[in-house]
Order: C-alpha cells, then structure tokens, then sequence
C-alpha cells in the first residue's frame, strides 16, 4: 500500500461524498425518522439521586388525552443491561456486577434514572401524562465522590458492592518496582485529578423501535456507532430477540465520541414498548436529558510515584486509581482504567519496573464509560505531569527528561512492562518536528514580551503513545472482553464494475464514505465516484463490531483489503480464462489484468461483467459472481503517538488563560485522507483543551444533584474559547496490518491535556503556582495566584 | 388550536398548530424540513439556527406563532438546484463538517454573520460563532470556511 499519485486515491484530500446531504439538510438522522403511526416516548426521571421508590401512581396520568400506555418497573419483564467487559479483582474474585433494568423496580440509585416511560400520540401529549405521575420516594443518603466512595460510613449504592467497590484489581511486578523504589536517587510524587466529563455529541441520543406483527420481526433506528452490537447485546441479553428477527439501523449519527457505543436502556424500552403498543414508539433525548442519562467519562482520581536515577532514568512506577463507575456498570466501563489505561502506563518510555492498582466504585451518579481516549487520556496526563514534576524537582530540562528516557528507535517492537508490545514509533522525530514549529527555543523572548503587557505567558510539553486499534480478540478475552473485536468488511462488485463496500464499522462524522471509497478505488482500480459505502444497518452488512478506539481503517480497512485480496484473486483467475493464459502469469495494475511479456489485457470491468455473464468462464472451477466477505482480527493493537506543545496567555487580574498556539506533530501509520486526518486531530485537540481549561461535571456532594446539566452550567468550548491549531504528521508504518495505518480518532484529545496543563504551570511557575486542577477555570486560576501570593507574603 | 402563515423557501405554508409549538417543531413536525436541528433545549448550541426575515434566528427560542406571516429560510432552501450556496461549498471545499448535525445551523449563522460585516478577522468570526457549538471540527476549519464562504459572497 503506497501513495499513487491517484487525485481520489490513497494519501489524497478528496472532498467528501456525505457532504451534499449533510449540508443541504436531507441527512437523516434518528430523529428525522417517522415510522406510520408512530406514538412518542417520554422518559419520567428520578429527581432524586438515592431513593426507595414506595409507590407510584399512574392513575390520573393514564386519563390524560392522548395517552397510549404507561408502564413502570412492575411492568417489565425482560433482562436487564448487561456488561461487556468483566475484571477480576487480585484476589481473583469477579467484579460485582449489579443487575440494570431498563425502569426501575424499587430504587432509583441517580438522578435521571428512569421509573416510568410515558407512550403519547404527541411528545407533548406524553411529557404532560408524565407531570402527572405522582411517585413517592423514600430518600436516602448519596454518595458522588470518587475518592470518598469506599470510605467507612459512605452511602451504600448496591448491597453486595462492601464499601462500594466493583473491583480492586492490579497489573504489574510489585516487588521489582518496590526494589527500585529502594535504590532511587530520586522520587516524584503527584496527586492527580481527571475530572468527570460529559461527551456531548451535538445529536442527542433517539431510538424507534418498530415491531412487524405479520413476521414478527423488530426493528430498532438508534444513534449508535456499533448496531450490530446493539442488536447482540439487547437481542441475546435483554429482550431474548434471536438475531434473524432483529434489524438494528444506525443511520446518520452526529457524532459520538465513545458515548454512542454502549448499548442504553432506553433502546430496549422502545424495542419492547413497541411491540406492547403495537405501533412504533419514538424516543428523542433532549440536551438536559443527555447531561443525566449518557455515560459520562474519565473521573478517575490517582496517586503516582516515579523512581529516578542519578542520571534522570526512569527506574520504576508506581500508580494507584480510583475510577468511578457511577450507579451501574456500561457496557465497557470496567475496561477503561484497567485495559486501556494502566497497559500505557510506560507512555514512550523505558522505565522498566511499573506496578499499577486500580480500586473501581460505584456512587450514585450516571454510568461512567468510555470517552474520546477512553483510559488512555488519563494515562497521559498522569504520565506527563509526572515527568513534567520530575523535571522541576531534579532541574533537568523538561525536554532533556524526556529524551533521556524514550525508546529509542530501534528498540522496536519493544515490550513495555505492562503487557503490551509496541511495534513502532520514532518519538525523538515528533519530538524535534514539534519543537521546531511551536518555535520551542524561540519562546522565552514570547514569555519576556507578555511580561512587559502584565501577562503570564507558558509553554508546555506532553509526548504521548496511545494503544488503539482495538483490539485482537483472543489477546482481550484473556483480559476480560466478552466479545471479539475483529472486524467485517465486504466488497460486491457489480456486473458493470460499480462497486458498493459493506463495511461493519460505523461513520458519525468520520468520514468513512469517502476514505473507504478511496481504498477500494485505488486497490480495484476502479473510480472513485463507482464506489458506495454502505454501514449502519444489521440487514445490509454481514456482522460488524463498529467504530471506537481509533479501529474503523486499521481494523476495518484491513478487512476490506483482506476482502479485496479475495476480489482480486477470483478476478485474476476469469481474466487469466479471458486471456487464455495461466492465473499465475496475470497481473492487475491499475484496473487491469495483463499478461506479463505480452500486450494481452482486460479492464477490471470486463471482468466483472464476465463474473455475472459467464458465457466464456470456467465454470466448472469457479462460481460466478463478484463479491467477497472478509473478517479481520488483528494480531496486536496499533500504537500511535507523538509530541503536543501548548502555549498559554494567563491574565493574571482575572486568571483568563487564552491558548495562544497550539502545536500537534502525530505519528498514525498510513494516512489515506490528510484533510479528514486534519480534521480528526483539530478536534480531538479542543476536546482535550476542553477538558484542560472548562469542562467538568460538577455534583452536589450532599445531594447528589448534577450542577452542571445544561449548556448554561456544562462549559462546552466554543469558537472563540480556542486557537486554530498546527497539524503535523510524521508516520512510521503498523509493521501488523496490511495497510499501516494505526488511527486518528483519539490521539488530539489523548496528547492534548497535559501538554495545556503544563503551559499553564509553566506560566504560574513565576508567581508560586505549583499545582493546579482541571478544568483550570479563570477562578480556579486566579485563586491559585492569590493563594501563591498569600504564602509569599507570610514567608 | 391558531392558525399560522408563512413563506418557508418562498412557499407559502399555513397549518393548525398549538400554540406552544417551537418554530423549530413546526418545520420538523409539520413541515418535514428535518435539516433544522435540535442540539440543546437552553437556546445555546445553534443547530437550530434558520433565518427569519433574512435574520440569523434561533427556532427553538421562538414559537410558530411569532413567525406568523414572516419569510423564512432553512437549510433546505439555500441551494439552488445541486447548486451550492457559496457558504455551503466553501464548508465542504474546507472540511468545516464532520457529523453534519450542527452544520445547518452552522451554514445559518455563518451566512447572516459575513452579510452583516465584510472583511471579517478570524477573531471577529470566531466571536461571530460563539453562539454555535461543534463538538467534531475543533472550529478550525469552519473558521477557514467561513473565510472563504465570505470572500466567494463578496465576489458574487
């Protein structure tokens, strides 16, 4: 796989073909769906965050006009919401894993869990049937915070969960980092924060469920990046649906980030109401709704110790977490501070000793899963402030740290002390790339100038590895995976040469349609405008696991070329027939099959038309048709890393921290679309400023209300809250998967944290400020100047 | 239950609504204009955004009934034919879109923005978008876009 030069091929920046339905307005996306006679769900949520449900009552609500049914807790009875992901604690005993039913029977455990859902002819209808509810609750004590969930006297949020713990789990050689610890010359030591975020994809969550009393078949139009999943999980687990008679249709998805992947509630109450009621019940979360019913991410709360030589070389780590799973237990939750978090715990350097322990608790907030990095932030945040740390304790320079302690590159595949084998990288190259751009050397004189204007200017670093393209299935199910994660591609070349690729993973924003597009032009020979991708619906692709953890082109474009090789071989062999010459003496370059040493050709459509017209074909060898299926499951994941450089204005009169350059130099393997990679990495980087310096759900210690459930409260960044940003990439290839790429997804919102945090210490650093926590707000900010101000004083 | 009349896309339009029905619902529901969106229910992220009198207006923050008579436009009505607006040709020229949910009400405010002021400074645009919100594009390359939707405006 190479750059060919082709204008629409690989390592091209083709427009995109879903642009003209997204910008002319006829996307179509859940809500925009309407089924024939389709009635309106509403949700009745918990006010309370901890309560005993004693009675409800549904009498008056259910005389309401325009009321088709009500139904409780009492009524449901199915399964509830299972986990896809099981932990066993170091004493080897099972996660506790709660049961989770859809509505709830005689607790509510968060605000927003559900008690009632309300069936309208109209939304309106419904939302008012649901005011008139009148549900009596016992309320008891709750519990919200991270780090005081397991302590004595806490609010038990499940009876078998004993001090509130899921699990209390461990990775790593204890006592080799102990006997490192014991000769260091050095320690560092950091209390870390990831605060809890709100993923907000600006499509809420909607779901129709539909039911076909003829054939008894279901239907389910959902905002989720993996239907097939949904259509496993919520068939097999929830509502006993068998696959042949459930359709699960992701359509357009705006946008998911993680918080579309897990299979919710509210997609098994619709599906099962529907066929209760008999007619189609559409349910549309609105923005409020979301802030308490979408898993939320990170919240992990840790302390970390690095052990140092003389010299400045990493000799051990070690780190202890505690993750919140609030009330119940998503679909990948218990993954994320295990799997995908501790195993980067060694981030792009030789330190050869790391032990991690990693405590997971429930309290009564809403679920905490998988977001944007998804572990692999907190990592690196917690690896990059830590070496930011070491770096001002011991007086190294905090880039000479850093070197002193990469892999170098020829150490690849290198395997790292905890579990994983990275299998490229070139970290000193991105390193030096970014430093050059951020103009590194060139700042102080930045720093000198905005002092003369009264301002606070910093600049930091973070040098990041991330692991994604997820995942090799035997390698996850030995850790806990209860699904494999390969994945499903499929190529159908019609009789006239168009070709459409049916592809298991799912775009909401990625783009996806025209990447995919650009493969299989360029692979097939083919043009680029003869080529449809199709995803999103359970009926039209074979099986798929969908779109997370940066895998849609490493994992899904493998199988896509693993089904193309398919494509290409049976082609070979009807144009070797056409040509009357042996397979093995036919080439395929550029769209056509020739001969070697003669001037004997077929175009690939040709052939194609041959495949479905087979007058002249070797039918006695050979099957007519043109379409081939693939699955690939990959044989390690995929690394991609590099270097992200921030640069910070504080105003010190009112702690506003204006970022004033940000740099990102990214190694991903192969890269088929740079203005899409672009694009990727543009975001994930405001998401991870985002996070750095406005966002945090906030809850109410003694309520355990969620102070931040609005747009008016949630600070999401905004144009003007950012810098248009510096996207570079320099890529060693995947040596594992057929076309070298490793991912983009992730890596703007994994790198981009630490490197924000750090610029802002660094512009503290003058004035006293040694510790800060995200989101670094201009109050927080302006306290901490204070504070440092106040001890200057005193001393 | 009122009665409202509008022109939506230079069509007249007239239906029987409640009166607590949102512009918004009104070209969803009633009209099946679905490419105006719903991103929050606090008037804060924009996707709503359709123009109302030639003015940038947000339709979940107004009732069917306040439009009454007036000329509205949405997404739906920018093209002309498979002719792009120059605003919305310079998103796809720029990549400004990834999800595509917010860029209708993106598209909106952008236009309404550059017709209000020429020769606009990056900062000038992003405080002109302050009240859109993307989660997919970081705004980078809506900036850009925006940039060169106004300059292609300007030369129309």
């Amino acid at each position: 796989m190479a750059d060919t030069g082709n204008p629409t091929g690989i390592g091209a920046s083709v427009k995109r073909k879903e642009d003209f339905r997204f910008l002319t307005g006829q996307g179509t996306y859940t809500d925009d769906i309407k089924r024939p006679g389709q009635a309106y769900a509403y949700i009745l949520r918990s006010p309370h965050a901890h309560a005993e449900i004693v009675k409800i009552d549904t009498a008056r609500a259910k005389a309401m006009p325009g009321v088709v049914a009500i139904f409780t807790g009492a009524d449901y009875d199915k399964g509830g919401v299972p986990c896809g992901w099981q932990i066993h604690s170091k004493d080897g005993s099972p996660m506790v894993e709660p049961p989770h039913f859809p509505l709830c029977k005689d607790r509510v455990r968060h605000v927003g869990d559900q008690v009632a859902l309300v069936i309208g002819e109209s939304l309106a209808q419904a939302r008012d049937a649901a005011e008139a509810i009148a549900v009596t609750y016992k309320e008891l004590p709750a519990i919200v915070s991270t780090a005081d969930a397991d302590k004595p006297g806490a609010a038990q949020v499940w009876p078998d969960a004993k001090n509130n713990t899921c699990f209390d789990w461990h990775l790593g050689d204890k006592a080799a980092v102990d006997a490192a610890f014991a000769k260091a010359h050095h320690v560092t030591k950091i209390d870390i924060v990831n605060q809890r975020l709100a993923p907000n994809a600006m499509e809420p969550r909607a779901a129709i469920g539909d039911y076909d009393r003829a054939t008894g078949e279901y239907t389910l139009y959902t905002t989720s990046q993996n239907p097939h999943v949904i259509r496993l999980l919520m068939g097999a687990f929830v509502l006993q649906i068998p696959e042949h008679k459930l359709r699960v249709v992701a359509p357009d998805v705006g946008g998911g980030f993680g918080s579309k992947i897990f299979h919710y509630s509210e997609e098994a109450l619709v599906t099962w109401a529907a066929a209760k009621v008999r007619r189609p019940v559409k349910w549309t979360s609105d923005r409020s709704e979301a802030f308490i019913s979408d898993a939320q991410g990170r919240d992990h709360v840790s302390h970390a110790e690095l052990a140092l030589d003389k010299d400045g070389k990493f000799l051990a780590l070690r780190v202890s977490t505690k993750a919140n799973m609030g009330a119940y237990l998503s679909t990948f939750a218990p993954c994320v501070p295990t799997y995908l978090s501790a195993t980067l715990l060694a981030g792009v350097y030789t330190t050869p000793a790391i032990y991690a322990e990693v405590k997971a608790v429930f309290t009564n907030t809403v679920a905490v899963d998988a977001y944007r990095g998804a572990g692999r932030p907190e990592t690196t945040y917690l690896l990059e402030r830590l070496v930011e740390k070491a770096a001002r304790e011991t007086g190294i320079d905090r880039v000479e740290l850093r070197r002193k302690n990469f892999i170098p590159k020829d150490a690849f595949p290198y395997q790292t002390p905890v579990a994983l084998q990275y299998d490229s990288g070139d970290y000193f190259s991105t390193l030096d790339i970014a430093l050059k751009r951020a103009d590194w050397a060139g700042f102080e004189a930045r720093r000198a100038e905005a002092k003369k204007r009264g301002k606070l200017r910093g600049i930091g670093i973070s040098t990041y590895i991330e692991a994604c393209g997820i995942a090799p299935s035997a390698v996850v199910g030995s850790l806990g995976a209860r699904a494999g994660l390969y994945e499903c591609g499929s190529i159908r070349v019609h009789p006239t040469g168009s070709v459409t690729v049916f592809t298991g993973t799912h775009s909401h924003g990625q783009g996806h349609e025209t990447t995919f597009a650009q493969l299989v032009s360029d692979t097939l020979g083919v043009p680029f405008d003869s080529v449809e991708v199709s995803h999103g619906d359970t009926n039209k692709i074979p099986f798929g696991m969908g779109t997370y953890g940066s895998r849609s082109l490493a994992v899904g474009g493998s199988a896509l070329v693993k089904a193309m090789d398919k494509i290409i071989a049976k082609a070979t062999r009807i144009a070797a027939h056409l040509m009357e010459a042996s397979a093995a003496d036919v080439e395929f370059k550029n769209g056509e099959f020739s001969v070697k040493g003669t001037d004997k050709k077929v175009p690939f459509g040709q052939v194609a038309l041959t495949a479905y017209v087979p007058h002249n074909y070797p039918i006695t060898e050979l099957e007519p048709g043109l379409e081939e299926t693939a699955f690939y499951d990959p044989l390690n994941f995929t690394y991609p890393g590099g270097c992200h450089i921030c640069e910070v204005e504080i105003d010190p009169d009112t702690g506003v921290t204006q970022v004033a350059k940000f740099t990102a130099v990214d190694d991903i393997g192969r890269v088929i679309n740079p203005m899409i990679v672009e694009g990727q990495v543009h975001g994930g980087v405001v998401q991870g400023i985002g996070q750095a310096l406005l966002e945090n759900c906030a809850y109410d210690n003694e309520s355990g209300q969620l102070l931040t459930g609005s747009y008016m409260d949630y600070t999401m960044p905004r144009a003007d809250d950012v810098p248009s940003i510096d996207v570079a990439t320099h890529n060693t290839m995947c040596t594992h998967n057929p076309l070298g790429s490793k991912g983009v997804g992730e890596v703007g919102a994994i790198g981009s944290p630490p490197a924000v945090i750090n610029a802002v210490l660094d512009a503290l650093l003058p004035v006293g400020v040694k510790d800060i926590t995200m989101p670094a707000t201009p109050v927080k900010v302006w306290q901490a100047i204070q504070s440092a101000g106040s001890a200057k004083a005193a001393e | 239950m009122p009665t409202v009349k509008m022109t939506v896309n230079g069509k007249p339009v007239s239906a029987e609504v409640e009166a607590r029905t949102l512009l918004v619902h009104f070209l969803r529901e009633h009209l099946d204009l679905t490419g105006t969106h719903v991103g929050c229910d606090t008037a804060q992220c924009g996707a709503c955004t359709v123009h109302v009198g030639g003015k940038a207006v947000k339709s979940c923050n107004m009732l069917a009934v306040q439009a009454d008579g007036a000329e509205v436009t949405t997404i739906e009505g920018l093209a002309t034919g498979d002719t792009l607006h120059p605003m919305q040709e310079a998103f796809r020229d720029h990549h400004g879109l990834q999800c595509g949910f917010c860029t209708p009400g993106m598209v909106m405010s952008a236009i309404d923005l550059v017709k209000r002021k020429a020769d606009l400074s990056e900062a000038e645009i992003r405080a002109g978008l302050e009240g859109n919100i993307c989660r997919c594009t970081g705004y980078h390359n809506i900036v850009k876009a925006v940039q060169a939707g106004a300059a292609a405006t300007r030369g129309r």
